[in-house]
């Protein structure tokens, strides 16, 4: 699938010059996945860009949320995956042997569907990240925690009870703090698998607003069941159905007149 | 017969089991305090025995049952830890090494305490011990006998399947999330372990040593070859001396006394103690172990 170059070529025609910058992070090639003998993901190809948001959208069990975890190799945790193709991020394969999994995912960080923070103190939860990579410096730590907690939009919410357990802060709360314990250790890339499908309106709203603050500096990558959701916050939208990536395109595209019959049905409401 | 009448019946069975389980546990508990209550006060735990082990206190046998508990704990509680950690984390549940493991742990479980002290008395008596004093004392005896050291870690062999159930299965309750946010930082697998799953698992870990003592401080078996002394005039000083413990003092003091009937004071009173001690410890260990369970949530 080229259908990235397609896009740049045909952007250069229209208004629309930043799509032109955009240089490829993520550059998936001819991706299988198997469970056992099932085959859960089918000879995928897409390439991501850099400091984009990209939305995987599609029905329940159609591939999208592992395929988002191949990205960080957290499939790796379960027994009895085989994956074939390659995934190049900067233009280095993921999936090589030589590859550190640790600072893959230092690199990729990720944020959950459930939010899970850890039963500790907002601030260990955020000093985490840095803690294991050795920074144990106090200044240090403060800064990057109060860092961290400033891009998640969460700062002056916990100032006052950073040392209170993580835990006592309400869903939307913990989500961003888990966001800011992945921003706490620097990453490129940030996967979030269905953010906010556990919170509130105004929470959803919160995290929404974030990811498009957070999109200047990092590359994200989101899977969503609400379509709104990916109208809203993604550039580029892939539909995923039954372990084959359908069709990728710039959000409004898909969203507005898809190649597909089946991204048309699916994101019309017709199934899913 | 009568779908009715058999009903009844079964009902009436069941009913009559469970009446004479609450009626053993109430005698038990009826006669040693009736038994042992008047006589238990300040000086019957903090005085030697006196007048040939017919009068005076257990103060010898109480300190014993605790350095032994602990030196025990202290054997018993990181091998456990670290066998449950590799069972939980590192296993894979199909490998025969696993199995292996998990046979050999409930095998543990379910070997007679009597042949932990035939172990004891064959393994670290006769052979570590042994050689020690072989190697060290220039064959001089001092490892080779019983000692409180020899009992402690055969008790401890006899609580280690305690252990690492407990521990295991509070491992085993830290949800995937937990582990899946701290690897995708970058921790790896022993960064998560040590800073995520055991911490999360302290109230397991507790839970499984207070099981273990409360059963290292009634059990007679294993310490009867192994290190377990009749009387002494003195509290144990070093690993390689005997000590006195409360189950052993309960034995000898109801079969190898001059005048039982003169100490059947002290035996209830005795019985009691070791009574009042595991209740408790047990106490601590179901409220510790509901409180787990209502954080699987």
């Amino acid at each position: 699938m080229r259908l990235q170059l397609y896009l740049d070529i045909k952007s250069e025609k229209t208004e629309n010059k930043n799509t032109i910058m955009n240089d490829t992070k993520v550059e998936v090639n001819n991706l299988s996945l198997y469970y056992g003998t099932n085959l859960a993901l089918k000879n995928i190809s897409m390439n991501i860009s850099e400091k984009q948001v990209t939305a995987f959208i599609g029905p329940s069990g159609c591939g999208k949320s592992t395929f988002l975890r191949t990205l960080n190799r957290m499939n790796d945790l379960i027994d009895n995956v085989t994956i074939k193709g390659d995934v190049l991020i900067d233009n280095i394969n993921i999936y090589d042997k030589n590859i550190d999994v640790v600072d893959l995912r230092k690199k990729v960080g990720m944020i959950f569907q459930k939010s899970n923070p850890f039963a500790k103190s907002v601030y260990e939860n955020i000093a985490f990240g840095p803690r294991i990579n050795g920074i144990n410096q106090k200044s240090k730590l403060d800064e990057i925690v109060e860092v961290s907690l400033r891009q998640a939009a969460i700062w002056d919410e916990v100032k006052d009870r950073l040392f209170n357990s993580a835990l006592s802060l309400s869903g939307g709360q913990q989500q961003r703090i888990c966001i800011a314990r992945t921003l706490a250790v620097n990453p490129e890339i940030i996967l979030m698998d269905e953010p906010a499908s556990a919170l509130d309106p105004i929470s959803t709203a919160k995290i929404e607003e974030l990811i498009h603050e957070l999109k200047t500096r990092y590359t994200i990558i989101i899977v969503t069941h609400n379509m709104q959701q990916a109208a809203r916050t993604s550039d580029y939208t892939a539909f995923f159905y039954m372990g084959n990536l359908v069709e990728m395109n710039k959000t409004e595209k898909i969203f507005s007149n898809p190649a597909k019959r089946q991204t048309e049905d699916y994101i019309s409401g017709r199934f899913g | 017969m009568n779908r009715n009448i058999k009903d009844t019946i079964v009902e009436s069975l069941t009913g009559v089991s469970v009446l004479l389980i609450i009626f053993i546990i109430v005698s038990i508990l009826a006669v040693t305090i009736a038994g042992g209550w008047p006589n238990l006060n300040w000086s019957f735990l903090s005085e030697f025995p006196r007048d040939g082990m017919t009068k005076g206190g257990i103060f010898p046998a109480i300190i014993g049952t605790a350095i032994m508990t602990l030196i025990m704990a202290v054997a018993a509680v990181p091998f456990g830890v670290v066998t449950a950690v590799y069972l939980a984390e590192y296993a894979n549940e199909k490998s025969w090494f696993a199995k292996t493991i998990r046979f050999a742990v409930k095998t543990l479980a379910v070997v007679p305490s009597i042949i932990f002290g035939l172990f004891g008395l064959g393994f670290f008596i006769g052979f570590v011990g042994k050689n020690m004093d072989g190697l060290l004392n220039g064959g001089e005896l001092k490892w080779g006998q019983p000692n409180i050291l020899w009992a402690s870690l055969t008790m401890a062999l006899l609580t280690l399947p305690v252990v690492i159930v407990a521990v295991e299965e509070a491992i085993r309750t830290i949800p995937r999330e937990m582990r899946e946010a701290s690897l995708a930082l970058g921790a790896t697998k022993w960064q998560t372990i040590k800073k995520v799953v055991l911490p999360g698992s302290v109230s397991g870990i507790l839970t499984g040593t207070i099981l273990a003592v409360s059963r290292g401080a009634g059990e007679v078996a294993p310490i009867l070859f192994t290190g377990a002394a009749y009387f002494l005039s003195d509290l144990p000083h070093s690993l390689s001396d005997q000590f006195m413990s409360l189950g052993y003092h309960i034995y000898i003091m109801s079969t190898q006394s001059s005048d039982v009937d003169a100490t059947l004071p002290i035996q209830f009173a005795t019985t009691l103690v070791l009574l009042l001690l595991t209740f408790s410890l047990n106490a601590i260990a179901v409220v510790l172990r509901y409180k787990i369970r209502k954080n699987r949530k």
